[in-house]
Formats: C-alpha cells, structure tokens, sequence
C-alpha cells in the first residue's frame, strides 16, 4: 500500500476504534445498571443517555468508520493502484468527523436522548440530526472515491474479474447508497427542518418507514465487509484457499438486490401499514437468507482446506488443526459460530406471525449483539490485528491479550445473548432503566438472567479493554519494522479467467432498485394520499 | 459456473429450508389468522382525549358477546390501566398515544403493537388462562420509560 493512502485508512480506523473506547464504557455502565447495583452516578438519565451513546457509536460512528478504512486498505491493495482524489479522500473523512463530533457533543450534553434510532416525535437537538447526516455525506465521499479508483482499474482491464475483496467492497457501497437514501429523506425533508422550528409537526409513521428503509440494509452495510474478510482475509491466514470464488460474487449480488425491500420486518407491530404488504417484506427477508447459508459452507470448506493443509485428519478432527491462536482467525471462527446462531435468532424474528412473541423484547438486544455485536464487530477487530500493524509499519505488541480477547468476547456474548433471548421471550422490554414494575411476580422471574447477561456484559468489557490495550500498545510502542503487503486467499481452482455477469454492477443495482420501487412504491403513495395529522415534538430526557 | 456437488446439495437444502420457514408462516398467517396488528385508521394526536372514538376509555361489552378495549398511552402511563375482561371472549383492543411512541405488550402473551401517535392501533386476541397479566410499554418513551406499566386481569369466563 502506498504510504498517503495508509494514512487515511489509518484516520479512519483510529476514529472508529476511539468510538469504539468510548462505546465500551456506555456498555460497562448499563451492565452495572442490569446487576441494579446502586452506584452514585445512577440515574435514569444517565441510562438512557448512554443507550443512546452505546447505539450511535458502535452501530454507527465504529462501524462506517472502520468500513470506510477497510475499503480504503482493500481497494489500494485489490486494485494495486493509490486511491483516486487523494484531497476529495480527506474532504469526506474530514466532513464524517465533524459531523460525528456535533452529534455526540449532543448527546452527551443530554440534548439527544433519542436512542440511535431516533424516533420522533421525541426530538433531540439539531446537531444531533445535522452530525448523523453529515456523517453519511462523509461516506458518499468516500463511495464516489472508491468507486472513482475502480473504474479507472477497469479501464485497464476491461475483461478481468475485479478482486473478490474489491467486488464485495463495493456490494457493500451498493447496498450503502440505496439504503441511505431513504435516511436521507427522513433527515433533510422531516427532522432537520422540524427540529429547527421550520416546521411545528411530523408524522412519525412516514419517519418510521424512512428509518427502516435504511435501518435493515444498514444491517448488510455492516455484514458484507465482514464476509469480504471471512472469504478473502481468514483463509489465507489460516494457510488455505477460498473454496468457491463464483458463489462469493454470487452471494454479493444477492445482498445488492435483497438487503434494501425488507424493512416492514421491523414495522411488523406498526399501525398504518397492511398486513399484505408486510408479507411481501417477509418473503424478501426469508430469501435473504440463502446468501448467508451459501457463505456458511464456503467459507467452512475454505477453512477446512487450510486446516487439512496444515496436517488435519478426520471428519471433525481437522478443526483442532486451526490456528486458534491467531487472533485474527479465531477472531472470524468464533463471529461465525455466533453468527449461525444468531441468523437462526434472525428468521424468527422476521417469520411475521411470532414476532410478536419477540418485538421490543431484551431477546432483540440479545440477537443483534450476535449479529452486528459479533459477527460485524469481533470480525472488525480481528481484521484490526492484521491490518492496523501493516498500516502503521510496527509489529503487533501485547500478542497475548491478542490472543486471549476474542474468547472473552465469545464468552462474554454467550452470557450475554443467552441470558437476553430468554428474558426476551419471558416479556422483559428491551431498553429499560430498571425492570421491576413495582415488584410484579413477573419481573421477579427475570432476575437471575439479569445478573447473567451483567456479567457478560463484564466479560464484553474486559475483552474490548483487551483489544484496546493491544492497539494503543501496536500504534505507540510497537517494533517498527517493514510488515508484508496485504494478502488475500487464491481460488483453490485457479484464478478465474474471463469476467461474468457477477462481475457486472450496473444491472444488478438496476435490479435492486426495480426491487425497492416493487416493495415500497406503493404503500409509500397510499401512506402520502391518507388523511394524517403531525405531531409536535417532545424533549423528555 | 462451476459449483461444487456438495455445495450444491447444501444449496437446494438451503433453498429448501427457506420454503419450509416461509410455507409455516404463510399457513400461520393465512389459515391460522396470525396477522400482525396492521389496522390502518388515522386521528389528530393533539386531540385524542376529546376525540369521539376515544371518549370511553375502558371495557365495554358488545352485543356479540366480544368486548372492546379503548386505551390511550401516554407519558407514563396507560389510560385506564387497569383492565378486568373475562376469559374465552375476543377482545378487541383499540388504542393511541397522545405524546410520543409507546409500546404495548401484555407479557407472556402475543399481545404486542406499536403505538404511533397520529395512528389507532388495534388488534383482537382472547385469553384462555385467567389471572393477573402485566400489561408494559416496551418502547423507549422518556425518562419514565420502566415505569410505564398497567394490568389486566381475566376473570373465569361468565359463560
């Protein structure tokens, strides 16, 4: 990689790891506030406060960050060529930066306690809405670089498949800018100009359908760089080849067509909004399913390649021969068992007529800290052990913590989900300060898992301080020394010759977004045409 | 494209899978009537408390046999919150928020809806198991949020 392009995806890591830090701590306190110990700085306040710190910064300040210095890593490498619009680089990160820095001076000021989901018509300060969306300019700067790079790449090559770690790259990008649209409308044309007094009312179900339009897509914005590195980065590391390089890009193009018209699978509990309609989102979520179920396979025939290369026999016994020692590979080994899991926890909540059982309860909390909490961020800081040196030019210190953190964290989550989807399926409300309702029997049978996902949540904490030591102590202390170049895995059949339609991406977002106008025109415009009545805005925080 | 003979037994095992899940929730949902709550019936939330259709808060009992729930969820509460209906009837359950969005969840129960103000929510269930059911808002509504709370209480079935 040249050395101005280490330099942003270097940026952009650091930001999102320091949200990361920050996050962590949010995590610790409302852990403490499960085990309802009775600490001098408890307050409902400071609860709510930090859920919507915990949610802005890891789902989103940590996780576009360090999605945004990823793609930089892979495209330079991938594309063995220096990003393009070096300035136009920095003007996009700069622009996300300050962005994310107004909205968190909103939150913790306590202007903005609206959780990162930000429904109104509960209305947090203007900077909080102006940041977030400054934060996604940022990233569609960082899109159009990327994808700049590209195509002057394929200029030079008209007839070659692209990097599998470049193609899913810019999936991800294609699923970012179809879903942020929809955030978008919601910010500049709803809660901006209301939050600033242009308008006294909204409506919060169309802000709801925006939300969730991006909200689920936002989902494989997360997942899809975190399948590049299980595909591309964890078997070469572990000594071995990808299994299945035409099903890689085939599962990528499924995420650009199927991650965007499935959003009324959060809005199943919603009013407004036909029983047929959330169907049609039903049967897209389901579908999206099989993607996911073809990575399981190729990327445990991928591993098991590696691991039979390196000396293991028999049916099962080759996973022993793993190298569970690195952490990156242990790192994407442990997300993908939580992550069979937690896809599982997936269809039952979007199987329409059970997530009733589900909706809002602590098992939501409990699946998605498998899903983004594991899958997306054990994967990300796995992919930090192995990117973070190469980008700053030392050798990973701390080796062991390395070693020991994504075990804690598997540990950790496994307390912590179990005890959440159990509690959730007993009617414990996600979100709550503290769960007592004035000592109904009820709440008492919640108590003991409480305590559980507590100390999980201890676990969680220890092993991201684990993980934070081993950065601070690679990026100040670390041996300087010249580091090899990114690697990524070889097909096991050979490079693949010619470039096929997988390869293509102007008719696959085509598709898509054929697909979005399918699932969403239509009870957009009947919402639009209904008799409805805002609602002005409340601060209760 | 060259697929793998065991990858592309796992694949149909995989599509397969998909149609299972989605058949079952097609049969729950159109033979069995497991629908989400989906009523679409719009209301002026500054004006819900003076609203006809929200002047009788509370149980009433219809001629059918069935009864009706109107509630409104505010910021901390349930307006009534405490319900008492008895066991084997369908209760129809009809309710708005004159604030910000609230949830509705009888625990231990199906009963769930989200409850949007500017909107009615409303669903039909009955309860077979008399007893005390905690009724909770399981969306984050303000400080107040863990307090927000009511009760329904079936009673043995009169019939």
């Amino acid at each position: 990689m040249t050395l101005h392009d280490r330099k942003l995806a270097t940026a952009h890591m650091a930001v999102g790891l320091a949200a990361f830090g920050v996050a962590t701590f949010m995590a610790l306190m409302q852990a403490l506030s499960r085990a309802n110990l009775d600490l001098p700085w408890r307050s409902a306040r400071m609860y709510y406060l930090s859920v919507t710190g915990h949610g802005v910064l890891m789902a989103i300040v940590f996780t576009t960050f360090v999605i945004m210095g990823l793609g930089i890593a892979f495209a330079n490498a991938g594309l063995g060529r220096p990003i393009r619009g070096p300035k136009l680089a920095w003007l996009g990160f700069w622009i996300a930066f300050v962005g994310t820095l107004a909205a968190l001076w909103a939150i913790f000021v306590g202007k903005a306690s609206v959780l990162y989901t930000f429904y109104p018509p509960m209305q947090a300060h203007p900077a909080f809405y102006i940041g977030l969306t400054l934060l996604v300019v940022g990233s569609w700067v960082w899109c159009g670089v990327i994808v700049a790079t590209y195509l002057d790449w394929r200029r030079e090559h008209r007839d070659q498949p692209v990097a599998l770690s470049v193609h899913g790259m810019l999936a991800t990008i294609a699923v970012w800018c179809i879903a942020t649209v929809g955030v978008a409308i919601e910010m500049l044309a709803q809660l901006i100009p209301w939050s600033l007094g242009l308008v006294d009312t909204i409506d919060p179900l169309l802000s709801r359908i925006l939300f969730w339009y991006f909200g689920h897509p936002l989902v494989y914005f997360w997942l899809i760089p975190a399948y590049v590195i299980w595909y591309t980065v964890a078997p070469k590391a572990a000594g071995g080849k990808l299994f299945s390089d035409p099903l890689a890009r085939l599962v990528f193009v499924m995420f650009i067509l199927l991650s965007t018209p499935v959003g009324f699978h959060h809005q199943f509990m919603d009013p407004g909004i036909s029983a047929g309609w959330k169907m049609l989102h039903t049967v897209n979520t389901l579908g999206i399913l099989f993607p996911s179920l073809v990575t399981a396979f190729t990327v445990v025939a991928s591993l098991e390649i590696a691991a039979r290369l390196r000396g293991g026999r028999g049916l099962l016994g080759w996973i022993t021969a793993l190298p569970w020692g690195d952490p990156l590979v242990s790192s994407v080994l442990l997300s993908m068992l939580l992550f069979a899991v937690g896809g599982i926890g997936g269809a039952i909540n979007a199987a329409y007529g059970m997530n009733a059982v589900v909706h809002n309860t602590a098992w939501i909390q409990g699946h998605f800290h498998l899903t983004v909490g594991t899958a997306s961020a054990l994967t990300f800081m796995g992919a930090s052990y192995w990117l973070v040196p190469k980008l700053v030019g030392r050798d990973l210190e701390l080796g062991l913590l390395a070693k020991v953190q994504p075990f804690l964290w598997f540990v950790g989550m496994l307390l912590f989900s179990i005890a959440n989807h159990i509690t959730g399926v007993m009617g414990m409300p996600r979100r709550i300060y503290e769960a007592s309702y004035g000592d109904s029997p009820v709440a008492q049978s919640w108590e003991g898992l409480t305590l559980m996902s507590a100390l999980g949540g201890a676990f969680l904490f220890l092993s991201a301080s684990f993980f934070l030591l081993v950065m601070l102590g690679t990026v100040l202390a670390g041996k300087r020394n010249e580091q090899p170049a990114l690697e990524f895995a070889e097909p096991v059949n050979g490079q693949l010759g010619a470039r096929t339609v997988l390869d293509r991406f102007t008719p696959w977002v085509v598709v898509a977004v054929v697909l979005v106008i399918i699932a969403y025109a239509y009870p957009l415009m009947s919402h639009l045409q209904m008799e409805r009545f805002g609602s002005p805005g409340f601060q209760v925080f | 494209m060259h697929v793998d003979f065991y990858e592309r037994v796992w694949m149909w095992g995989a599509g397969a899978t998909i149609a299972l899940f989605l058949g079952a929730t097609a049969f729950a949902a159109y033979s069995q009537g497991r629908l989400p709550p989906s009523h679409i019936e719009t209301i002026d939330p500054q004006a819900v408390w003076t609203d006809q259709r929200f002047a009788d808060r509370g149980v009433v009992a219809n001629s059918d046999g069935s009864y009706t729930v109107t509630m409104i969820a505010l910021m901390f509460a349930f307006q009534p919150n405490e319900i008492r209906i008895p066991a084997g009837s369908p209760v129809t359950f009809r309710m708005s928020s004159s604030d910000v969005v609230h949830g509705f969840q009888i625990v231990g129960t199906n009963g769930n809806t989200m409850v949007i103000p500017g909107y009615v929510s409303q669903f039909t269930m009955s309860f077979d198991d008399p007893g005390e059911y905690l009724i909770v808002c399981n969306e984050y509504c303000g400080l107040g949020h863990h307090s927000m709370y009511g009760k329904l209480i079936v009673e043995r079935g009169a019939q």
